[in-house]
């Protein structure tokens, strides 16, 4: 999460001060994201050094400084909105390691072993449901914060679920099992390593 | 009503032919508590549920239902413990096309005999729980999928049902819909029912207090740990 660009953002609907910049930040992300006083002022001072922020009157103390976003932090907080964040995936899963070595060992049940892992999944997508469970409590904010996150841990069950029926194709059709990624994993395009 | 499958076997067909659909299951749900169980297409999802609705009888095994040995009832109190006491969602919703929304809500009550006038009021105060009141003089294809299913949920809890099964009950929905599915199964949980949700969906499954997991017709593992969300946020980033 760019607080840099999150703060542009709260002051682009018009001058704020700092103080009033870091409870709004914390309001609009359902709480999720506490921040620390320090965390907001260095980065205001930094947007300031960018030429994308500027402060208002004299007030040494920048709690009560106001600030006022400039046409350069305007562009800057337009071109962010709009750059796809980095979504290849890491060169190395951790989960799909290990679900990989599972099966090419022979002692090892690798269903038993997704199992564990869908598991330990679904008990946390119920403690994340359950945070959004009182309506009255639940702001659009939160609920999108939320979200995202079940989606996410969703998609992992998913992968698990389709990752143990191949297994069980596997079995009934025959056919080697899975040698072990561990020596050299291949590079995608764009990843990084 | 407390529900409890006791080392439940169902097995199809002979010889060759067999299949073992269920495998010495056993599951407890509590008056008020939601369980879903989980697993893929050929677990035994389905089969579970239609036997715990007494709709099927175990191969060997018991059901008890509030405690009563199912198995022990004559075919005519099963039919009435069915009418009164447990409602059912499926996939598809299952309403009748040339009934209207209350009149597929009132249904189970008038087959077991309550009078039309009760059974409407009843049904009118269901549909009123869950939205839909404003719908009840359309037929089924007059309503959105959203709104077929609060009907078919509606159906399911009207009257003193306490015992709620539901089969992939989100069906085609879309998640925001789905989401709200399950917001009125877990109320009518709150109020006293308990209910048995089977899903191959996580999403679905994690509004459950608990999570079964089911595969080859057998319960292979279940969730434990209970909701605490102070621990959940207190993990998370910080930047």
């Amino acid at each position: 999460m760019s607080v840099r660009h999150a703060l542009l953002a709260l002051l682009s609907e018009g001058p704020k001060y700092g103080l009033q910049l870091r409870q709004e930040f914390e309001a609009r992300t359902g709480d999720v994201w506490p921040l620390n006083v320090g965390q907001v002022y260095t980065t205001l001072q930094r947007l300031e050094r960018d030429g994308m922020v500027v402060a208002d009157g004299q007030e040494e103390d920048s709690q009560h400084k106001g600030y006022r976003i400039t046409h350069r932090g305007e562009e800057e907080l337009a071109g962010w909105l709009r750059t796809p964040p980095d979504l290849s995936s890491p060169p190395r899963d951790e989960l799909v390691i290990k679900v990989l070595v599972a099966a090419a060992l022979s002692e090892v049940d690798v269903h038993e072993v997704i199992q564990v892992h869908r598991r330990y999944l679904v008990e946390l997508m119920q403690q994340w449901t359950h945070l959004k469970e009182d309506e009255s409590q639940v702001d659009l904010g939160f609920a999108l914060v939320v979200d995202a996150e079940l989606f996410r841990l969703d998609s992992v069950i998913r992968w698990l679920d389709a990752a143990d029926g191949r297994f069980k194709r596997a079995a009934v059709e025959g056919g080697p099992a899975p040698r072990l990624p561990l020596p050299r994993p291949r590079r995608r395009m764009g990843a990084s390593t | 009503m407390n529900l409890e499958l006791a080392d439940v076997t169902k097995v199809y067909g002979e010889g060759s032919n067999e299949v073992r659909a269920l495998s010495a299951v056993s599951l407890k749900v509590d008056t008020g508590s939601l369980v879903a169980v989980m697993g893929p297409s050929g677990s035994g999802k389905s089969t579970l549920l239609t036997i715990a609705g007494t709709l099927e009888e175990p191969t060997s095994g018991q059901v008890l239902l509030g405690g009563r040995d199912v198995s022990r009832l004559s075919h005519n109190d099963k039919a009435r413990l069915r009418r009164r006491s447990i409602g059912y969602v499926f996939q598809d919703f299952n309403l009748l096309p040339g009934l209207t929304a209350l009149e597929n809500v009132s249904l189970p009550l008038e087959l077991d005999g309550v009078s039309a006038g009760k059974a409407r009021v009843a049904a009118r105060q269901a549909m009123e729980q869950l939205g839909v009141a404003d719908r009840e003089h359309h037929f089924p294809d007059q309503l959105s999928g959203g709104e077929r299913q609060r009907v078919a949920i509606a159906r399911a809890v009207v009257g003193e049902r306490s015992l709620l099964l539901a089969d992939e009950p989100s069906g085609a929905l879309d998640s925001t819909n789905a989401e709200g599915v399950m917001r009125l199964v877990l109320a009518a949980c709150r109020r006293g029912v308990a209910a048995v949700v089977v899903t191959h969906d996580a999403q679905l499954a994690s509004w459950a207090d608990r999570v079964v997991f089911l595969r080859d017709g057998r319960v292979v593992d279940q969730t434990t740990t209970p909701p605490t969300p102070e621990s959940i946020l207190s993990s998370t980033p910080q930047s």
